[in-house]
């Protein structure tokens, strides 16, 4: 039967285990929510108040750190993550219509998530790959030299898991 | 010291000082919002910007030390500029309301507008935080007139140690949340309000005070908070007339409180309420069958039998009488037991909430007039065994050292203490010690909250502490880190304390307590030596200042005063006694338990211990109070008067506050007694189950309507002021009992015996003749910072430490005590170990704390803890009913699962009558010294009642 024991998150022995090795460092707050989000795809709510625990930080803290840094995400993200390239050169080479476009086809705002959760959209720093600019991520797989004309193109390749990667693994 | 020229003045400044405080000091003010002395320095709101010579820009004066040779301007046209723009970026973001706002009038951001003369922003208004946060009883925050200074956030950390609030986003965006904006309760807030009361706006106000009138419209008194042993100093804020009701607007912490600086807990800053109460008692009654009896009333009527903790309308069993009619029963009632029986035929029961003078003319009454030596009070139950340990080994039962002093402290050890809870302000000063690198060792079966702050946890297994102090010790002796000058020169009897150790060695702890060995030495090591965590010690001593905290996990034992004992040991083989921030500090639960031991409520002495079996003393006592000669025989205390009771042998009971009816063990025993007892008087604020069984009960005034003194946790002696008026007729006990020791007197034949003071500072000056230590405490030296004894003549500055340079007794004594278990272990019929105590928002017997409205929002129900792994077994869910059962009585509580019990052991706060913990406890064996029972722990046994529902279900289907 279920019994009632206060809700704590169970957490994956990977990041339970990086928490062990990280526990007695300082700094470690940082570190351990990186590696959460990379597990998760975002910070759960639960598992911020379990790692918390674990590293001996108040919740408060662990939350104002999740909340200051854009790179930390606290809403699931899609399914698909489109990360379009805002750096100088991206910009330079138009990143803003790219965002339009990719915001307009999917119908979602920067930072959003589309209503299927097929996918989420935010501006990203420069990604390290200017010769290709502009460029946007999705997925962590790059697509440079984009044009607002291959946006759909980009799109299709990854709507109804046609390329997600976990699909594929699976 | 460093010298610094500040505005052209040449200062001399300590070598830590900061620009600001060495410019505070020397009273040249600086402007500042997010600067308090009590917290580290943040530097955020660019208010307090000096120029320094040399520097290019202006500094923050709160975070630049200063150094020698510093020449500094606090004020010139650039600074006025810098500052005004500082002030004016803030009102952009903040309504300019001031004409409506609480904090009108004692708000910092309005000074500085009012200083800088900005009407409004002269930047573009906007508002970014709109949200108003009103989800608890307790305070309202209202982010839009949030300055982000960070006194809030701040104080919650680095004073209450509570981390409940942080900053969220950034930039404009920033704003103080609770982890995922969760309500305040939910958060691990502890509704203190230190943050509320240092809030420089009204971004953070108390939810009692609102409407009720602005600074000015309210008027300021000053009294010591009711309820547990630090005595903090409260600011009462009351409305004047004409506004409203008159009464408390709200509370809060008197900055120049010697124990709490401005800081209190929630108890004390919101639990005033209850005085207020429309359950207050305010005519003395009579039951209505001695009514009948005295022809006050015709009715026939019979005493209910259902048991007081469950009764609803009692009052319904008395009839309202006057005075006079009041006490000539009560006269008349002892006076023909002590002619018939003898004195001791009667007791008495003094109260540790009630006020020095209070508790003086009460022991009085009873010596002096009725001469029986039967007084005690429910110190018998928290620490006799505190005084009757500390007494044989130092000379002195009362802490050796004053609260301050605990955040200089290098290592604070606490055992068998929830300071947290039971004592918040003085946690405060724990965290204050580690905040600043000081090692934290806590020695309990459970985790408290203090734990998530301690360097070590020893959670040994319920009972079995002894052996690790023990082993400890063993350690300490092993590795020479005794301190053997001091064991040398200012003790006696260590070769036998040693030896009693010898055998006692970390794995012999380790086994009977489940906690390793290896942090039992690493304990030993980080006491011994005074060892710190980080930081410098303030003392220049060889080794560092290690602390001893404990409380009623120590002393509520069967071999309590062994425990006690056990910890002087420790203490004197480390030479952490005698000197500022170490000793052995046992924490008083009540407002003025210190101060009821101290003025003879107890059986065996006299006012300032000065025992009834010293003929010497007899003698010079019956000479003060004017009678020919004083009772010899130690009269009988709170357990044995119970069993007396019982057995016949005492006839007539007198009670002035107190609620044995739920403070004492196996609480079904004692309503069988005091129903047999033929007459028994209360004197109450409430129809507490006590009172309930009572043939007169006599309304009291509260604390908040006395005036007296208390005497703390620390033996500081500080004055009370009259905060409301009394309720109806209710009257100070120590008038009422003045009053009625006369009648009795009259009735006896006795005359000569002094009761006919004028107010309580002439109590006090009887009391100044009588006890040594409170020899020069009389009211008008109190002043705000009181005074702590000893104090043995009018020019005494008073004793904040003991044992200076020599012991109390002389030499500081080893006693060597056996390694001893509960009495009642848990066994195949009751497998679990119940742990009673308090929880954080109520207090004791919970009369006071039940009836207010914000503690009982927080804390509205009783409950039993238990750990996760017991509940998944029991199939128990967090929040439903659990029966927990002991040989004494089964009792109803609400599971509480969580991890702060260990497997094995149960917890119930003894505060709820509907699931009054102390029916389950006993007082089969008690302390064979100082006849405490062992509350702390027994055997039960629990019982899910789904489970055995659904069991019962399984069986009908199954036939």
């Amino acid at each position: 039967m279920a019994v009632a024991v206060p809700e704590r998150a169970e957490l994956a022995d990977e990041l339970a285990k990086f928490i062990d090795d990280w526990k007695e460092k300082p700094g470690n707050l940082i570190m351990v929510l990186h590696r959460t989000q990379l597990e998760y795809g975002y910070l759960p709510e639960p598992v911020v108040i379990e790692v918390a625990r674990r590293l001996g930080h108040p919740a408060a803290k662990a939350f104002g750190v999740a909340t200051f840094y854009n790179y930390f995400k606290l809403t699931p993200p899609g399914r698909n993550r489109v990360a379009v390239c805002i750096g100088t050169a991206c910009y330079l080479k138009g990143a803003s219509e790219l965002t339009d476009t990719f915001c307009g086809q999917l119908d979602v705002e920067l930072n959003g998530v589309t209503e299927d959760k097929e996918f989420s959209i935010e501006g990203v720093r420069c990604v390290g790959c200017c010769g290709l600019a502009p460029v946007v991520m999705v997925n962590g797989e790059v697509h440079g030299k984009l044009t607002s004309d291959g946006v759909q193109r980009v799109i299709d390749k990854y709507r109804n898991g046609r390329e997600n990667p976990e699909q594929a693994a699976g | 010291m460093l010298n610094v020229t500040i505005d052209g003045k040449s200062l001399k400044v300590p070598q830590d000082s900061t620009l600001l405080n060495a410019a505070l000091e020397n009273g040249i003010d600086i402007p500042r919002l997010c600067h308090h002395p009590d917290l580290v320095p943040s530097g955020g709101c660019r208010l307090c910007l000096v120029e320094v010579d040399g520097y290019k820009d202006p500094v923050p004066s709160c975070t630049m030390a200063a150094a020698d040779g510093m020449v500094v301007k606090t004020n010139s046209e650039e600074l006025y500029k810098r500052r005004r723009d500082a002030v004016d970026l803030l009102i952009s973001d903040h309504p300019m309301d001031c004409a409506t706002c609480e904090k009108a009038g004692d708000c910092g951001l309005q000074h500085y507008a009012y200083i800088y003369d900005l009407k409004e922003t002269t930047l573009q208004k906007e508002i970014h935080r709109e949200l108003v946060q009103d989800d608890n009883p307790f305070f309202l925050r209202d982010h839009k007139y949030c300055i982000l200074c960070g006194r809030c956030t701040r104080v919650c950390s680095e004073v209450v140690g509570a981390d409940a609030i942080e900053f969220g986003q950034r930039g404009i965006h920033s704003y103080i949340a609770t982890p995922f904006d969760v309500e305040m309760r939910e958060s691990s807030c502890v509704f203190c309000g230190n943050c509320v009361q240092i809030c420089p706006t009204a971004a953070l106000l108390p939810k009692q005070r609102m409407g009720q009138g602005r600074e000015w419209d309210l008027e300021k008194v000053r009294s010591v908070c009711v309820y547990c042993g630090v005595g903090c100093q409260i600011e009462y804020l009351m409305k004047k007339n004409g506004n409203g009701v008159p009464g408390i607007a709200y509370a809060r912490g008197y900055e120049g409180g010697a124990a709490n600086g401005e800081f209190l807990c929630t108890k004390g800053r919101y639990g005033w309420d209850f005085a207020q109460s429309t359950e207050r008692l305010s005519e003395p009654l009579i039951r209505k069958d001695l009514a009948k009896e005295l022809g006050i009333t015709k009715q026939e009527w019979q005493m209910p039998e259902g048991s007081p903790l469950s009764a609803k309308n009692a009052i319904d069993n008395f009839v309202p009488v006057s005075w006079d009619q009041a006490l000539d029963v009560i006269a008349d009632r002892v006076a023909d037991t002590v002619k018939k029986n003898g004195p001791d035929s009667v007791f008495g029961l003094a109260s540790a909430r009630c006020t020095n003078e209070d508790n003086y003319v009460f022991q009085k009454m009873m010596r002096a007039t009725i001469g029986t030596n039967n007084v005690d009070h429910c110190a018998r139950l928290c620490h006799s065994s505190t005084v009757a340990g500390l007494a044989k080994s130092f000379g002195s039962g009362a802490m050796t050292n004053s609260q301050r002093e605990v955040r200089d402290c290098d290592c604070v050890f606490i055992t068998g203490s929830n300071t947290a809870e039971a004592h918040p302000v003085l946690s405060y000063e724990v965290i204050r010690a580690v905040k600043k690198g000081a090692n934290l060792i806590i020695v309990d079966p459970r985790k408290i909250p203090l734990t998530r702050h301690a360097t070590l946890h020893l959670q040994a297994a319920s009972g079995t502490d002894i052996f690790i102090f023990m082993a400890m010790m063993n350690v300490i002796l092993r590795e020479g880190w005794a301190d053997t000058e001091f064991i040398k020169a200012r003790t006696e009897n260590f070769d036998e304390f040693a030896r009693s150790v010898a055998e006692i060695t970390p794995e012999v702890a380790s086994e009977q307590s489940g906690v390793p060995a290896a942090d039992i030495e690493k304990a030993a090591r980080i006491y011994a030596l005074g060892e710190r965590a980080f930081g410098t010690s303030i003392y220049s001593d060889v080794r560092g200042h290690s602390s001893i905290l404990y409380s009623m996990g120590i002393t509520q034992r069967s071999n309590g005063t062994n425990l006690v004992l056990t910890l002087s040991n420790l203490a004197m083989l480390t030479g952490h006694i005698g000197k500022p921030s170490t000793g052995v500090n046992p924490l008083r639960g009540q407002s003025n338990v210190q101060g009821a031991c101290d003025l003879g409520a107890l059986p065996n002495v006299y006012p300032g211990y000065q025992a009834v079996t010293d003929e010497a003393l007899r003698t010079k006592m019956a000479a003060a109070w004017g009678v020919e000669k004083l009772p010899a025989n130690v009269g009988l205390t709170v357990v044995e008067t119970i069993h007396a009771s019982e057995a016949g042998t005492v006839k007539v009971g007198l009670i002035m506050g107190e609620n044995p009816m739920m403070s004492d063990p196996d609480i079904g025993h004692v309503e069988k007694s005091l129903r047999i007892l033929p007459f028994l008087a209360v004197s109450e604020i409430f129809l507490s189950e006590t009172a309930q069984l009572a043939h007169v009960v006599l309304p009291a005034t509260s604390a908040l309507e006395k005036d007296g003194t208390f005497t703390n946790t620390e033996r500081r002696v500080q004055k009370l002021t009259p905060v409301l008026p009394a309720p109806g007729s209710a009257r100070d006990d120590w008038h009422v009992f003045c009053d009625l020791a006369k009648r009795i007197g009259e009735r006896l034949g006795l005359k000569g015996v002094n009761y006919d003071f004028a107010d309580t500072a002439a109590v006090a000056d009887e009391i100044t003749q009588v006890s040594p230590i409170y020899g020069g405490i009389s009211h008008d030296r109190l002043g705000t910072r009181g005074l702590v004894w000893p104090c043995p003549d009018k020019n005494h500055p008073g004793t904040p430490i003991l044992h200076t340079t020599e012991f109390k007794r002389g030499k500081g004594l080893f006693v060597a005590v056996p390694p001893e278990l509960p009495v009642e272990r848990p066994d195949e019929e009751y497998p679990f170990v119940l742990s009673t105590g308090r929880v954080l928002y109520h207090y004791h017997t919970g009369t006071m704390t039940r009836r207010s409205a914000p503690l009982h929002w927080r804390e509205p129900k009783g409950y039993v803890e238990i750990s996760e792994q017991d509940a998944a077994a029991l199939e128990v869910l967090d929040g439903r009913p659990i029966y927990v059962e002991s040989r004494r009585a089964r009792i109803r509580a609400l599971a509480r699962v969580t991890d702060r019990v260990p497997p094995g052991t149960v917890f119930i706060p003894f505060h709820f009558r509907e699931a009054a913990a102390n029916l389950l406890t006993h007082d089969m064996k008690l302390d064979p010294t100082s006849k405490i029972p062992e509350l702390k722990m027994c055997a039960v046994r629990l019982e899910n009642p789904a489970a055995k529902k659904k069991a019962a279900k399984a069986t009908k289907a199954a036939s």
